[in-house]
């Protein structure tokens, strides 16, 4: 069963999703990976101003193909999470409360989601095509010279993601292999 | 003697790069549809469907099947009755990865430095392999390959007491290690032999090879199969959510080696596991 839910991620809505929930997701996210999640953490320690407003903001790791002509975006989806686990506690510090990749995450990272009501959902790694089609606007916004790496706005409507970890820490990927290696 | 222009290396090169990466090769197609239909975990079934319309999109539409488009893996097998002419062969390689990466719309996804960074903004270097075969032709092989998987790989210099049981340990460890980050369902690619760098070159002709072939001597074609069972076995399932496909293809390429030595290397590839050749 499929459940609609409309960003912003605010602590009401995001207090309401568990892990293994599939959901279609409609609203704005923004998109950073290695380099732009870098600069934006440097900008902090410095005390500066995000391009993006951080509250209650979702953030997609991805780096799309570019757009070929008439396109939105090119092929959208998720790169390895992981690799933003030095820099998403302090995105969560400052109001981001949703996170969309693929793979495991650090236990500082789902300690960071306990204390700020953060959700980690998983889209499908190596849909690209698939995922491109929900996104309906994309703006670029900042770090433009990093290329795929630079940071969008997206309006995306109806995206299907799973709940991987919810704000209470529960993991779809420890549960769920278990759920089905226990039927066996 | 045959004279071939390297600029038939370069257009063929561009147009390898573009097809490879819009149009999965057949055998994964089959893979992933006959997983699929085995395949008896909800949620698992419900991701294989979406990975099989996403290659259905990007083969209708022309578009990239995943927005990894990879480090252009480039091999290379030329005949060694054939005379290169018009200018430097790797350079030609380089034009065609250029050309490819900007005229298909692909991720420009190569860094010019390990450690400075820095991208190259054209997706070039290829990673150029290069082979002297029989023969008066050229066989052009391209295969993007993804980092959340090569990242994943791993290689390991075993003592020749670790026998048979020691390399199956080590696959399984690769792949409950890999998780759910590499995208599976994954293709694993398994060298064993040679050298240490030899070991890592034959995992990734591994993932070369079609998935549904298996290796032409019945000892390691059965140890392919066996090990490809086990995998399913372990649970991870589609994107790591859990159920039986962990893995769709296991590819193992051999070598001989010292006495005193064992190299094994684990190549992991996901689902999008590219390859497209032409012979010039």
């Amino acid at each position: 069963m499929e459940r609609r839910i409309t960003l912003p991620l605010t602590e009401e809505l995001a207090k309401t999703l568990k892990a293994g929930d599939s959901v279609l997701v409609t609203g704005t996210i923004y998109t950073s990976r290695d380099a732009g999640h870098k600069r934006m953490c440097e900008a902090l320690a410095r005390g500066e101003e995000l391009p993006i407003d951080p509250k209650d903001a979702t953030i997609y790791y991805v780096g799309p193909t570019p757009a070929k002509p008439g396109q939105v975006i090119g092929s959208a989806g998720p790169t390895t999470s992981g690799r933003m686990d030095a820099y998403a506690p302090t995105m969560m510090s400052v109001g981001a409360r949703g996170m969309i990749g693929k793979g495991a995450r650090l236990p500082e990272v789902v300690d960071a989601m306990k204390k700020y009501s953060g959700v980690y959902f998983g889209a499908i790694g190596g849909a690209g095509a698939l995922l491109a089609k929900c996104i309906k606007k994309a703006e670029l916004i900042a770090y433009e010279d990093l290329g795929a790496e630079a940071l969008r706005k997206l309006y995306v409507e109806d995206m299907p993601l799973v709940v991987i970890i919810d704000s209470e820490g529960n993991n779809l990927y420890e549960s769920g292999r278990a759920a089905y290696l226990a039927q066996k | 003697m045959r004279e071939i222009n390297v600029s038939q290396i370069t257009d063929v090169v561009e147009r390898l790069c573009i097809e490879a990466n819009t149009h999965l090769p057949s055998d994964v197609k089959c893979a992933i549809k006959d997983c699929r239909a085995c395949e008896d975990w909800d949620i698992a079934k419900g991701v294989l469907d979406n990975i099989i319309t996403n290659f259905e999109i990007a083969d209708s539409e022309n578009v990239p099947i995943c927005q990894d488009t990879g480090m252009a893996c480039v091999f290379l097998e030329i005949g060694q009755d054939v005379h290169l002419v018009g200018g430097n062969l790797a350079e030609a390689v380089d034009e065609g990865v250029r050309r490819g990466y900007t005229n298909g719309y692909l991720r420009k996804s190569v860094v010019g430095d390990p450690v400075r960074r820095g991208n190259t903004g054209d997706n070039t270097p290829a990673m150029l392999y290069t082979e002297i075969v029989p023969g008066e032709e050229i066989k052009v092989t391209v295969g993007p390959k993804g980092f959340g998987s090569e990242n994943m790989s791993q290689i390991r210099m075993f003592k020749p007491s670790a026998g048979l049981q020691g390399i199956k340990d080590f696959i399984l460890e690769v792949v409950e290690t890999a998780g759910p980050n590499p995208c599976p369902p994954m293709v694993i690619g398994v060298g064993i032999g040679g050298t240490f760098d030899k070991s890592a070159l034959l995992a990734k002709k591994a993932l070369m090879r079609p998935i549904d072939s298996e290796n032409p001597d019945p000892f390691y074609a059965d140890l392919e199969k066996e090990m490809l069972e086990k995998v399913n076995e372990l649970g991870i399932g589609p994107q790591g959510f859990g159920g039986k496909t962990t893995a769709i293809g296991l590819n193992i390429e051999t070598l001989p080696t010292h006495i005193a030595g064992m190299p094994c290397a684990v190549n992991i590839n996901c689902h999008v596991t590219r390859h497209k050749s032409e012979v010039i």
